[in-house]
């Protein structure tokens, strides 16, 4: 008891804070849109965010509410053009700060939750001032409400929720695209400077071939046996590269099985446990595979690594790979390229990758890929918690009855003047309240319908956007 | 000699039954997808069939499937897998029950035909034929080893050439050996690697083959 009145103290004691801030805000805000100070504008915001992070922190510790923060992801950092410069609508900076600072701005204005911390500041001390009699009668009840009032103004949107999730999409979008194009420049140079020399080779002995196969025999013979071994060579180079593009073995068995012939073929003494429900789809086959095979090639190659162990398993929809190696340690992702492409070609499935690798070692790397289990998670019904199942059957089983014979059938026996009443209300009452009774009957019944409709429909929304948006939005 | 040939592309199954049938074998069948080949595997029993690992309908490892499942219920049988490439898993699948009559080639291995025709009748006889990719990669993850690094370069050439399924006679005469140098080199290599030493060709291939797998 004593504590929550610490609680109500500590939330009353904020003001001393807050209406100051209020007063700043105004005048800051006042300056920055009449006086062009717009210089003044981030600091006030990141202010007031500072302060609506405290209250989402302190309701989430006191009251169990978590609030999620609604603002957009941070913008990038601009990148140069070709020459160096950097792009800001049609001027160009040899700096990136004057861009950066732009962007910035833009990003603090045009997001919603801007305005709506504003005006939780503005409305805070009024709503503390009002709940102050909750506060001290009922102290746990006025924090339980006190908490929601936060929720309301502080809390995500169903829109800021999508708005992020478009923005993450895009830049993991981007990610993908380029790993890809990248992907096929590799390959695309692979058979030119591999298959296609090669062939070329072939079909130029061939014709000298052609020439000699009269004259000389002997040598057009031993010229045949150089294309037949040139073209054993160029099998073996384009099974290279076809390695690199989808392995074999992997398109045949599932990851479970093309991991075991990694651990086969790698020169530590790898164990593999694998416990997959079934086959996953085929590209996060790939990037998994691609995965672990350039971490075991890691860690024989750098770490020196005698053994190795990887466990992939699935955790309801989600994929979970951990690889564990007796190395060296001391990987750091920003040294090696490896780390971060493995990064990049998890970011397209919304993977993270987590490393843990002291300096003398052993390394662990554990990725997990969410939600990329066919059939699971993402497909399945959300369930009605069992309070609002009953009330949506209670409605379904009772609406028809002011709707039809209480509604319709009364008005209509209303309407061409039948004289039977039966059990119908409206028509025992008094002439002038018969036909606000019956419009009275079809609005309630009608509106049973649209709860009894409504009620699981937004339910399963609220279910879907908790499950659509990441709640690692790593790459920002 | 009956042979049974499964691959699904048209003109490889073709070229295939030609060289066969100029080698003297006679093709008691050609199949192009895994329910054929298992069925033909199991009634016709022929002395040696060759086998594509990717066939129709899935196109995945139909053909490996079909000639593990027919080596189930009849042991021994002998099946020379060709595949576009080879995998240690798949060889350790094929020679997982110890017994002989099987073969794990390259398909690019056909253009050197009687190297081939070779490894077919090899196969047929009870002995192996793994290719040389194989076993490379084989010696490859054992190269830590101690055993294997105790080798004499000589000796690593004759195991290679034995792991592949060769005879003494053919590996004297690959390595232009005496058969006698051969013969001692084995003797050397089964005591480096602590096996008990073999005159039948296929069984001592079998032991050196579990000896690599088992300590990969």
């Amino acid at each position: 008891m004593l504590r929550r009145y610490g609680r109500v103290a500590v939330l009353l004691a904020l003001l001393a804070v807050e209406v100051p801030l209020v007063a700043v805000s105004v005048v800051m805000l006042v300056l920055s849109v009449a006086l062009g100070m717009v210089f003044l504008f981030p600091p006030q915001v990141r202010m007031v965010r500072r302060l609506a992070e405290l209250n989402r922190r302190l309701m989430r510790r006191w009251t169990g509410l978590a609030i999620e923060a609604p603002y957009l992801p941070k913008p990038p950092p601009p990148v140069p053009q070709a020459d160096g410069l950097y792009r800001y609508d049609r001027t160009l900076y040899k700096t990136p700060r004057v861009p950066a600072w732009s962007d910035r701005w833009k990003w603090l204005i045009t997001d919603p939750a801007t305005w709506r911390d504003d005006l939780w500041l503005l409305l805070e001390p009024l709503v503390k001032v009002l709940l102050a009699p909750v506060f001290l009668l009922l102290p746990a009840q006025g924090l339980r409400l006190y908490a929601l009032w936060s929720e309301l103004l502080l809390g995500a949107t169903a829109n800021s929720r999508l708005a992020g999730q478009v923005i993450h999409l895009q830049r993991t979008r981007n990610l993908a695209t380029d790993s890809q194009a990248a992907e096929m420049r590799r390959i695309e140079r692979d058979l030119h400077d591999g298959t296609q020399a090669r062939l070329v080779a072939i079909g130029m002995t061939l014709g000298a071939v052609e020439q000699l196969v009269d004259q000389d025999p002997a040598a057009a013979k031993a010229l045949l046996a150089k294309a037949r071994d040139a073209s054993s060579e160029t099998l073996t180079e384009l099974r290279r590269v076809i390695r690199g593009i989808h392995p074999p073995v992997l398109a045949e068995r599932g990851l479970g099985d093309a991991v075991r012939a990694l651990a086969i073929d790698s020169p530590m003494k790898v164990t593999v446990e694998v416990d997959l429900p079934q086959r996953l789809e085929a590209p996060v086959e790939a990037a998994a595979y691609f995965a672990v095979s350039e971490l075991l090639s890691n860690a024989a190659r750098h770490g020196d690594a005698r053994s190795a162990c990887v466990d992939i398993s699935a955790k309801n929809a989600d994929l979970r790979i951990t690889v564990t190696d007796d190395g060296l340690g001391g990987a750091d992702p920003a040294k090696g390229s490896g780390l971060a492409g493995i990064e990049r070609r998890l970011a397209a499935f919304d993977g993270v990758l987590a490393l843990n690798s002291p300096p003398g070692g052993p390394t662990t790397v554990t990725m997990e890929l969410p939600r990329v289990l066919p059939g699971q998670g993402a497909g399945r019904p959300s369930r009605l918690p069992r309070g609002k199942l009953a009330l949506v059957s209670l409605l379904w089983a009772t609406a028809w009855c002011p709707t039809f014979p209480q509604g319709f059938v009364a008005a209509i026996f209303k309407i061409f003047g039948v004289r039977e009443k039966t059990w119908f209300l409206a028509l025992h009452l008094p002439p002038a309240w018969q036909w606000p009774t019956i419009i009275g009957m079809i609005m309630l019944g009608l509106t049973m319908h649209v709860m009894a409709i409504r009620i699981p429909v937004t339910h399963s929304r609220e279910r879907w956007m908790a499950e659509a948006t990441p709640t690692r939005p790593w790459c920002s | 000699m009956n042979v049974l040939i499964a691959e699904d592309l048209y003109l490889l199954r073709d070229g295939l039954v030609h060289l066969l049938q100029a080698h003297g074998f006679t093709v008691v069948g050609a199949v192009d997808s895994g329910p054929e080949l298992l069925k033909g595997l199991l009634e016709l029993r022929p002395d040696v069939s060759i086998v594509d690992v990717r066939l129709p309908p899935t196109f995945t490892d139909e053909g490996l499937q079909a000639a593990l499942a027919a080596r189930t219920s009849v042991p021994g049988l002998p099946v020379l897998v060709l595949s576009q490439h080879v995998e240690q898993l798949y060889a350790r699948e094929l020679l997982a029950d110890g017994s002989g009559g099987i073969g794990y080639l390259l398909k690019d291995r056909v253009f050197n035909a009687e190297q081939f025709i070779d490894a077919v009748r090899r196969v047929a006889a009870g002995g192996t034929a793994m290719d040389p990719e194989v076993i490379a990669k084989l010696l490859a993850s054992n190269a830590r080893h101690e055993p294997l690094a105790a080798l004499t370069p000589r000796e690593r050439e004759v195991l290679e050439a034995m792991a592949e399924g060769r005879s003494n006679a053919a590996i004297s005469q690959r390595l232009y050996l005496s058969e006698s140098a051969v013969a001692k080199h084995t003797a050397n290599i089964f005591a480096k690697l602590g096996l008990a030493p073999s005159d039948d060709d296929n069984r001592r291939v079998l032991a050196v083959l579990a000896y690599l797998n088992s300590r990969a």
